[in-house]
């Protein structure tokens, strides 16, 4: 019975099993917009926007082992190439908006991640944050570029999805947004959860994980340690791009506080508060932060005050967050009934 | 040519300040390896209290009585308030951590940052606090044609005095060798009869104190406002970098080297001031990750 319990444990759910719950939440997650108002569909976007920037952060954190501090650059990046994209080029196309966010993710995320993948550790998280802060800089400097702390405007309603078959001309302009770009940003996050599913269960993705558990070992068996751990942070700061250009037309501005270290902290913390030791921790650790923020920041004007009570308390207490403390309580429960 | 005395005073001011911030951090850093992200609000909350106490006081029409004398000597109350601060954090919420990977660290002075963050905005209010008072009573030198505040001359002897007393501190006096010893390896010196909780307590509680007197020496001159801790973060992050994290001779010439980059620059580069200062520090960690000072 014991071995039985032990392979089941080892393997994790079957793949089947996973497809049907999968298809389950992403049933629930697309009827919801019929049955809640514009509001809360608004903050659930904003949650699954979110938790495509945990999966990719959570890609280095969980898998690789480094702790990056300084992810805001890659969702700004992305947030920001969008902006000048529309603004200066006039393309109202959202795919377009994507490809070319892409494009800036990878360059950006390419050329940091091949100098901080020199280090683990504290100087990585160093690294990482100094270089994101240059970026920071040089948007909060260079206001005739970028609008210094006024930030640049990408008007939701001039955007077109799905190649210019949905657009946003005439009345009621931004519930039709909403309720629009709800599915489109669903569609992405399936896609992103698939692909990075895909990633961590792939040789690459083993291959990640043999390195963050043993480094030396890794590279003993013939893993190009360095190169992994680059490929990954490429990976890691495209996701985390997506985010930030699918959260651009949702906010409609985009200012130098995403690219502001402290927001890189806010995607650590959404990580760990769903527990970076799972896969669907950081999915759901965004999204129940999106949701903690927002009414922190409703009910009292010391939201910080509370989310950082909060933060101490997960580290001193729930170091597995929500998902890891789930799965354990779920567990004990499994084996007292028989 | 006075314009270049001025900057260089400047520069030299912004040094002592930078320094006593950094190597507090430093000192954290060095001894219990913890990289402090909360350091920065510590510095901004001893400005404020600083600048609290010190406006109470003229508040209250004691300044007549205080003098010029009394009244800096008001100022460390805010830098011996984070010291005590400091001692309560370490025990209660750092020491649980130690045995734990130091993303947790990260995370935990990341929320301490948060707390502190908000209670500032809680027990000070949003508007800026100041204690201008402090530099208008000690006036001005003439520096040829130009006046320039005696009170940062002070500064900058509060900063030279800080380095060498901390200098003497860790390399000449007996807890220095067991702040030392425990730095090196915390279990041997534990084996030796040292009480390595009570160390940590201690070089937390100093290196909290070094921020706070940070924020204290520099409310004078410029008023307590919110954010100034996470903007001092990342500049003591540059210097620490830039020096060596857990030397103390790098926290010096890394506060040298980056307010003399930085004056230079608000003087012909502004737009990318700050790029260069992040770049230089990136700059180091690829060539020399364990900075200029610091030993592997």
């Amino acid at each position: 019975m014991s071995i039985v319990m032990d392979t089941r444990a080892s393997t994790g759910p079957s793949v089947p099993r996973l497809a049907i719950v999968a298809t389950l939440v992403l049933v629930v997650l697309a009827a919801l917009p019929y049955v809640v108002d514009v509001y809360q569909t608004q903050l659930l976007i904003y949650g699954l926007v979110f938790a495509i920037a945990a999966l990719g952060f959570n890609l280095l954190l969980g898998y690789t082992g480094l702790l990056s501090f300084g992810h805001s650059a890659y969702f700004g990046t992305g947030a920001y190439t969008v902006a000048f994209i529309v603004r200066d080029l006039g393309i109202q196309s959202m795919e377009l908006c994507i490809l070319g966010g892409l494009i800036g993710t990878f360059l950006v995320s390419a050329l940091f991640g091949f100098v901080c993948v020199r280090h683990t550790r504290i100087f990585f998280g160093i690294l990482t944050l100094a270089l994101s802060q240059v970026l920071w800089s040089l948007a909060f400097k260079f206001f005739w570029v970028t609008g210094g702390t006024d930030g640049m405007r990408v008007a939701s309603a001039k955007l077109t999805l799905f190649g210019g078959l949905v657009d946003f001309q005439g009345r009621g302009a931004f519930q039709r947004f909403v309720f629009a770009y709800y599915y489109y940003v669903l569609i992405l996050f399936a896609a992103s959860t698939v692909i990075m599913w895909i990633i961590v269960h792939s040789p690459f993705g083993k291959a990640l994980q043999a390195i963050r558990d043993n480094e030396t070992r890794a590279s003993f068996v013939g893993i190009s340690v360095r190169r992994y751990r680059w490929v990954a942070f490429v990976i890691s700061g495209l996701f985390t791009g997506l985010a930030g250009i699918l959260w651009v037309p949702l906010n409609g501005l985009t200012t130098p506080d995403v690219l502001y270290w402290p927001f890189s902290g806010e995607l650590v913390f959404m990580t760990v508060l769903g527990g970076f030791r799972s896969f669907t921790g950081p999915i759901v650790g965004a999204i129940v932060f999106n949701y903690l923020k927002t009414y922190a920041v409703a009910s009292t004007e010391y939201w910080q005050l509370l989310l950082g009570v909060v933060l101490v308390a997960l580290v001193m207490v729930l170091p597995t967050g929500i998902v890891g403390t789930a799965a354990r309580v779920a567990d004990k429960i499994m084996r007292r009934t028989p | 040519m006075t314009i270049f005395i001025i900057q260089v005073l400047n520069a030299l001011f912004y040094a002592a300040v930078l320094f006593l911030i950094a190597a507090g951090l430093s000192l954290i850093y060095g001894v219990m390896r913890i990289v402090n992200l909360a350091h920065g609000t510590l510095y901004a909350l001893g400005a404020y209290v600083s600048a609290w106490v010190v406006g109470g006081a003229i508040g209250h029409a004691v300044a007549g009585t205080l003098g010029l004398v009394g009244l800096l000597l008001l100022l460390p109350v805010g830098a011996i308030a984070i010291a005590i601060i400091g001692a309560a954090i370490e025990p209660t919420l750092l020491r649980p951590l130690y045995r734990r990977p130091e993303e947790y660290h990260l995370l935990l002075t990341f929320g301490l940052l948060m707390i502190l963050e908000d209670l500032m905005k809680l027990l000070f209010g949003g508007t800026p606090l100041s204690a201008g008072q402090i530099m208008d009573f000690m006036g001005s030198v003439p520096i040829g044609r130009l006046l320039y505040p005696t009170y940062n001359f002070f500064v900058i002897v509060v900063g030279v005095a800080a380095a060498i007393g901390l200098w003497w501190f860790i390399y000449r006096t007996k807890f220095g060798v067991i702040l030392r010893a425990t730095s090196q390896d915390r279990r041997m010196a534990g084996a030796l009869g040292i009480n390595v909780g009570r160390v940590y307590v201690q070089a937390f509680a100093i290196g909290c104190f070094m921020a706070g007197l940070g924020g204290a020496v520099v409310v004078p001159a410029q008023a307590a406002v919110l954010g100034m801790g996470v903007e001092a973060l990342v500049l003591a992050f540059v210097v620490v970098v830039i020096g060596g994290l857990g030397s103390l001779e790098g926290a010096l010439v890394g506060a040298l080297i980056v307010s003399f980059v930085r004056t230079a620059g608000i003087q012909f580069f502004p737009e990318i001031e700050l790029a260069v200062l992040y770049l230089i520090a990136t700059v180091v960690l690829i060539v020399r990750p364990t900075g200029l000072f610091g030993r592997a």
